[in-house]
């Protein structure tokens, strides 16, 4: 047998070759043809992590960080890694009691598979921070994790510089928001959401291996596919931190605003909006709770008055009609008028608040004593100015001078949601009155009153125009983006803007009228020693519709100033409302800020005024009321589109399932 | 012979040997690229499976060279007294066996673990060769042809016993070997063409199955057409053959699988393959409860073809298979050992490792063919044919080609039974070569 070959040998062989060749055949295919395995591979295999780079830090004009970063920590749980521990010194160190842990505990096992990490409690506090990481060796399974969120130091200005949270489901639909994916943070107001892609920064992805445990581990072929990111830009301030946080506390317990603007730049100094709340509140996991309660707030906190809220500006408005008066040439500084108490051409006589024959006999007295008669006057001269041809023709003319200081239109500061304020044309009259009207239905706003009203920023902006004698820079807050002055984003803020041509004389004799108005006039107690105030009060009348009726209101305390007069630093407007006249409470917080940002404090003798200001209570029981009634309705109207709504719904769905009947009916018979 | 005696270092199959220490090395690497991990300090690690695995292979070729001292006619005089104590020590096994996944098939002796079923796989090789090397056997009788059969056979069935059902498969090899030694060619196509059957029916589509059948019953029929005019008996033969197979693959199977199975024995019986359960079977679907349940081989399988597939032409290179490094693949030290040279090393890491193994198989039948002594022919068979099993049925697993059934891939996987038991199988054949020159026994 054994020298004769044995043909079986061959077929074994053959065997063995075969079956080899069929497993060849078949690893060919498979990893050369069948690329679902490569990409399944890599799906499995490969975490992509995104890494957030720090947003960009915001500071203000002395280099002070008004916001920036913090880091806090999340506390993370892998149910499979925990061994016996102290469950009570476990509870004390973070604060819980038994029922609650095991609350939490059930809760994280019913939610994830026990060998995944997941969350156990969401941003310690610092003492839990501290007391967890004093014992963490006694407690395996859990894991502090870094998470950094934002801090306002100062906690002020909240207003401004805005808050962040999530991208919602509706904001990533939109095409600003394509390089955003769920979970990822964006501004939501204030200069965070104007701000949001210099302060953004850029996000770096890299890859690692995971193992089958979701866990990451080396990188993914040695890191050449990351893409590292880039931090948040830092964005530097017109805004000084102390006079911000000084204006706020002058403007506690009143509901009102503050604007300040540096007229030669067109910076903002410091923009408050009473009530402020705590910037801090509205970060983190209260966040949502927070928002919900300010919201709920009667006075408001949440609305940005200083560039939303339209105040009639009262006799404020009053330098810019007798500007505007002065400019079309419709009087001369040296026009007079003989005002005994009211102004009576008009049908209905106006009061004035003075009496004695020569308190407007020329424009600076009738200034300096805020005479209603006087600038009732001059801005029926001005629209009916006989070079103009008629009202219709001049009331325009007058608009085009308001609108190009700014008025009735957004000024295009670097927040977003301003306001416009309202400011009447002849369009506006034409609508109201049918076509018929003159000079003297439309007088109240020469006074201010009426069919006109501003922001605080656009009077703010206004002064700034008086102030530099006829430009300005569209009011901003950004001085610079990562130390670079001519950002791109900050272009429209470095152009000079020209206001028609108003000449030199006219803006001199204003200027020289507001003076008197500090120095003896209306606003004596504006007076600050040393620094030629130029200024103006106003006590606004206003009204509210509550219910659908008509409620007068105490007046508003407006005021607007600039100083110094030679080479203007600042021009601010303050609005305190339904506090009353503009010389009690706007005027003296006005002169307090003037004061201490040109001086950097405020002197001693001013203290007491000081403390008045501080201590005010100024807000209204009746605002309370007010916004209930307000709230109410809107529920109401709210709930009553809902229930249309629901309605509809349901009329469609019954029409649909008798629809669906029938069809089925029809189905069975054919059957 | 004492010349003989002198230079057995001359006489011992170098290629074999060769082709031994090749495997066992790239089984060491393996098993290392599928444990080290980027933060180990050191690369020998007492704790690690590839350290033991090297320790092992220590152990090895100390018992090879025990073997290669030993006189060659020892084998053949104690085969009859080894079986006998390896069916015995498989009994017992049966009984104080140490649960290991469920089977009782391993033996405890202080801390090391040893299964019987892999050890006894050389006695009844070298059981199989006595007997039928034995000058009073005459393997053309039915009933020498029975006790051959239940010889290799027996214990398979206490190893199936032990619930340890690939191991006990393997047992089946044996059959090639009595093919060589005379079993009728029918036993051979029959059974070859069973396992061909029943793997068509459930890996290929119904239809396509049936179209695949007749045109291969066609191209015999066009084959031997000068013998089927002649004669009706292959008439016959052809013609039941394909009914058989075409009852048994379109209705038998799909009857039973209808009627006669429970769901999850279905499940069980796709998943070995690692693949989904045909529509028409899956009575849980009509139910319309969509959850899907992941069976455990199922997974093994898809990860183990991700492994393999994601490596490609040329692999991602050692130490970098994102599968292998991560452990994705279940088992892989041991039965999935393979999919961690395919996924590092590619295709061409496969041909070379499948190149390896026929080439040492060859080898072994070409050893075999050169003998003089019958046993030793017999018993190179049994090796080779063990080897062949191992080698086909482990690898074909990896790829969804056959059932997930725990066995080894010899010389690769992890594991000191597996290890030692080849090696102890090779060096024997190497012992006994060694001899080829000697009187016949």
């Amino acid at each position: 047998m054994s020298s004769a070959a044995n043909p079986r040998q061959y077929i074994i062989k053959l065997i063995f070759i075969g079956v080899a060749s069929v497993i060849l055949l078949r690893l060919f295919f498979l990893q050369n043809f069948e690329s679902k395995y490569k990409v399944m591979a890599n799906d499995i295999a490969i975490y992509k992590k995104v890494v957030y780079p720090p947003r960009g830090v915001i500071y203000d004009r002395k280099g002070k960080v008004m916001l920036s970063n913090t880091t806090i920590y999340d506390l993370m749980v892998t149910p499979r890694n925990i061994k016996n521990f102290d469950t009570l010194q476990f509870c004390n160190a973070l604060g819980l009691d038994i029922p609650g842990f095991m609350k939490i505990m059930k809760g994280v096992q019913s939610r994830n598979i026990d060998v995944r990490q997941s969350t156990f409690m969401e941003q310690l506090s610092p003492e839990q921070t501290a007391r967890f990481q004093e014992n963490q060796f006694s407690f395996p399974g859990f894991e502090l994790v870094e998470r950094n969120i934002r801090e306002y130091k100062n906690a002020t200005a909240g207003i401004v510089l805005g808050y962040i949270g999530e991208v919602s489901v509706d904001m990533l639909k939109k095409d600003r928001y394509a390089s955003y994916r769920q979970g990822d943070y964006t501004g939501l107001s204030g200069l965070e959401l104007q701000y949001e892609e210099a302060l953004r920064g850029q996000r770096g992805v890299h890859f690692f291996e995971r193992d089958k445990f979701n866990r990451p581990r080396d990188p993914y072929r040695g890191g050449a596919l990351d893409t590292l990111e880039i931090s948040g830009k830092s964005l530097e301030l017109y805004m000084d931190a102390d006079l911000q946080s000084y204006a706020e506390k002058l403007m506690q317990n009143k509901v009102g605003s503050v604007v300040a603007i540096d007229p030669q730049t067109g910076g903002i100094l410091t923009m408050v909006s009473s009530p402020c709340y705590d910037p801090n509140l509205l970060r983190g996991k209260d966040r949502a709770k927070n928002y919900g309660a300010l919201y709920r707030e009667a006075t408001r906190p949440l609305f940005n008055r200083a560039t939303q809220a339209a105040y009639p500006p009262g006799s404020t408005i009053k330098p810019m009609t007798g500007l505007v008066a002065l400019s079309v040439g419709a009087i001369t500084p040296s026009f007079g008028l003989a005002c005994y108490g009211s102004y009576n051409y008009c049908g209905r006589p106006i009061a004035c608040e003075h009496k004695d024959g020569g308190h407007a006999a020329n424009f600076r007295l009738a200034l300096a004593h805020s005479c209603n008669s006087y600038f009732s006057h001059i801005f029926r001269l001005t629209i009916d100015y006989k070079s103009f041809g008629s009202v219709k023709v001049g009331l325009q003319k007058w608009h085009d001078y308001f609108s190009a200081c700014g008025f009735g239109r957004q000024s295009g500061i670097d927040l977003p949601f301003e306001g416009k304020g309202l400011l009447p044309d002849t369009t506006t009259y034409n609508k109201m009155y049918r076509g018929v009207w003159n000079s003297c239905t439309v007088v109240f706003v020469g006074m201010g009153q009426g069919e006109l009203a501003l922001t605080p920023l656009q009077m703010a902006n206004s002064m700034a125009i008086i102030a530099n004698k006829g430009y300005y820079y569209i009011p901003h807050f950004v001085k610079s983006i990562n130390n670079n002055y001519n950002d791109p984003l900050l272009k429209k803020y470095h152009e000079k803007k020209v206001v028609l041509n108003i000449p030199d004389s006219s803006f001199s004799a204003v200027q020289q009228a507001m003076q008197d108005v500090v120095e003896s006039g209306t606003a004596i107690g504006a007076k600050v020693d040393g620094i030629t105030v130029c200024a103006k009060t106003g006590t606004a009348e206003n009204k509210a519709l509550v219910n659908g009726t008509v409620i007068k209101m105490a007046n508003h305390s407006m005021f607007v100033a600039f100083a110094p007069k030679e080479n203007p630093k600042i021009a601010i407007a303050v609005a305190v409302e339904n506090s009353g006249f503009g010389a009690t409470w706007a005027a003296p917080i006005a002169s307090l800020l003037i004061e201490k940002y040109l001086k950097d404090s405020v002197t001693v003798k001013r203290k007491s005024v000081e403390d008045k200001m501080f201590n005010a209570k100024l807000i209204n029981k009746y605002v309370y009321t007010i916004d209930s009634a307000i709230r109410t309705h809107d529920a109401a109207v709210y709930k009553a589109k809902l229930e249309r709504k629901h309605f509809v719904d349901s009329a469609r769905r019954a029409q649909d399932s008798t629809l669906f009947i029938r069809w089925m009916e029809k189905r069975t018979r054919k059957k | 012979m004492s010349s003989l005696k002198k230079s057995l270092f001359y006489r011992i199959d170098g290629v074999m040997i060769m082709l031994y220490i090749f495997l066992v090395i790239i089984g060491l690497l393996t098993v290392f690229s599928v444990e080290h991990r980027s933060t180990d300090v050191t690369i020998f690690m007492a704790n690690k499976n590839y350290s033991k695995q090297v320790i092992f292979f220590g152990y090895s070729l100390f018992l090879g060279l025990i073997i290669l001292l030993t006189d060659s006619k020892f084998f053949a005089s104690t085969a009859f007294l080894g079986y006998t104590v390896g069916v015995f020590v498989l009994i017992i096994t049966i009984f104080i066996g140490v649960d290991v996944k469920g089977s009782h098939s391993w033996l405890g002796i202080g801390s090391f673990r040893f299964q019987p079923g892999e050890v006894c796989k050389i006695f009844t090789a070298l059981a199989l060769a006595k007997f039928l090397s034995l000058p009073e056997t005459n393997f053309k009788t039915l009933r020498h042809r029975l006790m051959g059969v239940a010889l290799a056979l027996g214990p398979a069935v206490i190893v199936l016993l032990q619930n340890e059902t690939g191991l006990a498969l393997v047992y089946f090899c044996f059959l090639l070997v009595m093919y060589r030694e005379g079993l009728p060619n029918a036993v051979l196509v029959i059974g070859f063409s069973l396992i061909a059957l029943v793997l068509g029916t459930l890996l290929v589509e119904r239809k396509l199955f049936f179209v695949l059948l007749t045109l291969l019953a066609a191209l015999i029929g066009f084959m031997m057409r000068s013998l089927l005019r002649r004669k009706m008996a292959p008439r016959i033969i052809l013609g039941g053959a394909w009914v058989f197979c075409i009852v048994f693959s379109q209705l038998a199977v799909p009857m039973v699988f209808k009627h006669v199975l429970k769901q999850h024995q279905i499940d069980r019986i796709y998943s070995m393959l690692g693949k989904e359960v045909p529509v028409e079977y899956n009575k849980n679907a009509e139910e319309g409860s969509d959850e899907k349940k992941v069976n455990a081989s199922e997974y093994n399988v898809l990860q183990s073809k991700i492994a393999i597939g994601s490596g490609g032409f040329w692999g991602k290179g050692f130490l970098n298979g994102t599968s292998t490094k991560n452990q994705f693949v279940p088992e892989q030290n041991t039965d999935f050992i393979f999919t961690a040279v395919a996924e590092q090393f590619g295709f061409i890491g496969s041909l070379t490792l499948i190149t390896i193994y026929v080439s040492l198989m060859l080898r072994i039948i070409f050893v075999a063919e050169r003998q003089r002594s019958a046993f030793t022919r017999i018993y190179a068979y049994c090796v080779a044919s063990i080897l062949f099993f191992h080698f086909a049925v482990n690898i074909s697993m990896t790829i969804g080609l056959a059932p997930v059934i725990g066995i080894t891939l010899p010389f690769l996987s992890y594991g000191g039974s597996s290890l030692l038991s080849f090696s102890i199988l090779i060096f024997i054949l190497i012992r006994l070569d060694a001899d080829r020159q000697a009187m016949i026994r």
